[in-house]
């Protein structure tokens, strides 16, 4: 990157770091001017400084926690291309399962997190994994089938002209040009795969998850430690979306519809 | 292929689709190794529809298309043909060479030999320094000289050309006429090329067929005997203008709206 992408990089991020520096700043002003109780919201240096004295114990919940999203994730997402390299590869497969896909979509399926705790068991981590990977499967199946099978027909055309039989479009022209949606599938799971850790621990976990820290916190009325790991679990839910973003950027540098203006 | 074998031949050629539209009626067409075959009609007359029966990539309804003295079918699996759209239709994610070697990595060329006729081919469409450029980074003519070196790049007996340059400007529109122009004559393959503009048929063929509108027919074959090869002072040559002329009366009485 040249010295004047870089700086135009900062100054996209300008108004964004901005924003946030004003809405702290407010939180801390408003809460100190209004003598908010420490029970409804804490300041922000009161998290922060609750954040540093507990950081042990946050990190190792977090890393808990986070593992359990990541697992999920995997799995999820695995299952999702999976089961949409399938559904596009024989339509009728597709045409008859993927109404389900979506309407499954719908349920709202953080409800079966204490079914899963009871199948799984409460302590073991893959109870939250299995509700993680239901959040993060469809998603990714629903994107990824909009991929395989959005391809520029003229570009199977092309293929077939070349004698190229099913499998070989398949690889070489349905996979790739399905990258980019696969990756907006990826990064919605990314976000749910955290919340579904976390929601899945709310239902009963071991005291070193994050969830059961948050909701422990909470009953106990020690609100700063539950705001600080809210705020944990954020970070690692950004980081891990920023993480796929980055894969993304890596992958598919030559997608024409990713393009800033030329610039690179 | 023996040279007296027509290139193509098609016999009581017609198309119905679905819905009941007759695309194409009583289509009868002998195209000879070398030539230049333009087709040219109304907005549809069915002329792509002709161009890809021809390819193998849609079914007649009645009739036969032989290639080479083969069934379409067989040509296609033959590696006969090379396809050209409107549209320069490149793989997004290949670089310019990558795009060129497609075919060839299909055909299970080696890697040495895709790339010297992947040089050869940037060479032929000037387009050497951008190889490992990818699409989005090309003008809309330079893709589509990408997309013509990708369908010469094994040496199709047959280019198939489905208004290659319709949705370029005018003044790269008769540059590339005359580089296909070039490339025609250095690769010895025959092309049948669907277009739109009169003058642009006229210019770059050794016949063109005058097709009318609904169902699809041939209205007459105009034979052009400018001589060879064209450049730019042909399109100021009188037997350019009668030709052209020629061309448009056979369309409006095929039934066309020539203005």
């Amino acid at each position: 990157m040249s010295y004047a992408v870089v700086q135009r990089r900062v100054l996209d991020w300008a108004p964004a770091i901005a924003v946030f520096a004003l809405g702290i700043g407010a939180w801390q002003g408003l809460v100190t001017a209004f003598h908010v109780q420490e029970f409804l919201l804490p300041k922000p240096t009161v998290i922060a400084q609750t954040f540093w004295d507990e950081r042990g114990m946050l990190w190792d919940a977090g890393i808990y926690t986070f593992k359990e999203a990541l697992g999920g994730f995997a799995l999820g997402s695995g299952l999702g291309i999976l089961a949409a390299l399938l559904f596009a590869a024989y339509l009728p497969l597709g045409t008859a399962f993927m109404p389900f896909a979506v309407a499954a979509n719908a349920i709202p399926i953080i409800a079966f997190a204490p079914i899963m705790n009871d199948w799984f068991g409460l302590l073991n981590p893959f109870s939250k994994m299995a509700i993680a990977s239901v959040l993060c499967f469809f998603p990714v199946l629903i994107n990824t089938v909009r991929g395989l099978t959005s391809v520029d027909p003229r570009s199977i055309e092309l293929m077939r002209s070349y004698a190229a039989g099913r499998g070989t479009v398949f690889r070489r022209g349905r996979i790739p040009a399905s990258l980019p949606h696969l990756f907006a599938g990826l990064k919605i799971s990314s976000v749910l795969s955290m919340i579904g850790a976390i929601v899945g621990e709310y239902f009963g976990g071991p005291i070193t998850a994050l969830g059961v820290t948050i909701l422990n916190a909470s009953s106990y009325s020690n609100f700063p430690v539950a705001w600080a790991g809210i705020m944990l679990a954020s970070a690692f839910g950004i980081l891990f979306y920023g993480a796929v973003a980055l894969a993304e950027r890596l992958t598919t540098s030559w997608d024409p519809s990713r393009r800033d203006f030329h610039t690179e | 292929m023996n040279a007296t074998q027509p290139a193509v031949s098609i016999k009581g050629l017609s198309k119905s689709f679905k819905a009941g539209v007759t695309a194409l009626t009583g289509i009868e067409l002998e195209v000879r190794p070398r030539e230049f075959i333009s087709l040219i009609g109304p907005s549809g007359c069915g002329k792509s529809t002709l161009l890809r029966i021809i390819g193998d990539l849609i079914e007649p309804s009645e009739g036969s298309v032989e290639v080479n003295g083969k069934p379409a079918h067989r040509a296609r699996l033959d590696h006969d043909y090379g396809i050209v759209f409107q549209e320069a239709v490149l793989y997004d994610w290949r670089t310019v060479s990558k795009n060129i070697a497609l075919p060839l990595e299909l055909l299970k060329w080696n890697r040495e030999r895709r790339a010297a006729r992947v040089r050869e081919l940037l060479e032929l469409v000037e387009l050497e320094g951008f190889e490992d450029n990818h699409p989005w980074q090309l003008s809309g003519g330079m893709q589509q000289r990408v997309s013509i070196a990708r369908a010469l790049s094994f040496d199709p007996a047959l280019l198939l050309m489905d208004e290659p340059f319709g949705a370029l400007d005018e003044m790269t529109r008769e540059r590339l006429n005359l580089e296909l122009l070039r490339i025609w004559d250095a690769s010895g393959s025959t092309i049948v090329f669907v277009t739109h503009s009169i003058p642009e048929a006229v210019f770059l063929s050794t016949r063109v067929v005058v097709m009318s509108a609904r169902p699809g027919r041939i209205a007459g074959i105009v034979e052009v005997d400018l001589p060879q090869p064209r450049t730019g002072r042909t399109r100021e040559e009188p037997r350019f203008f009668e030709l052209v002329t020629q061309v448009r009366e056979l369309l409006a009485a095929g039934g066309a709206e020539v203005t």
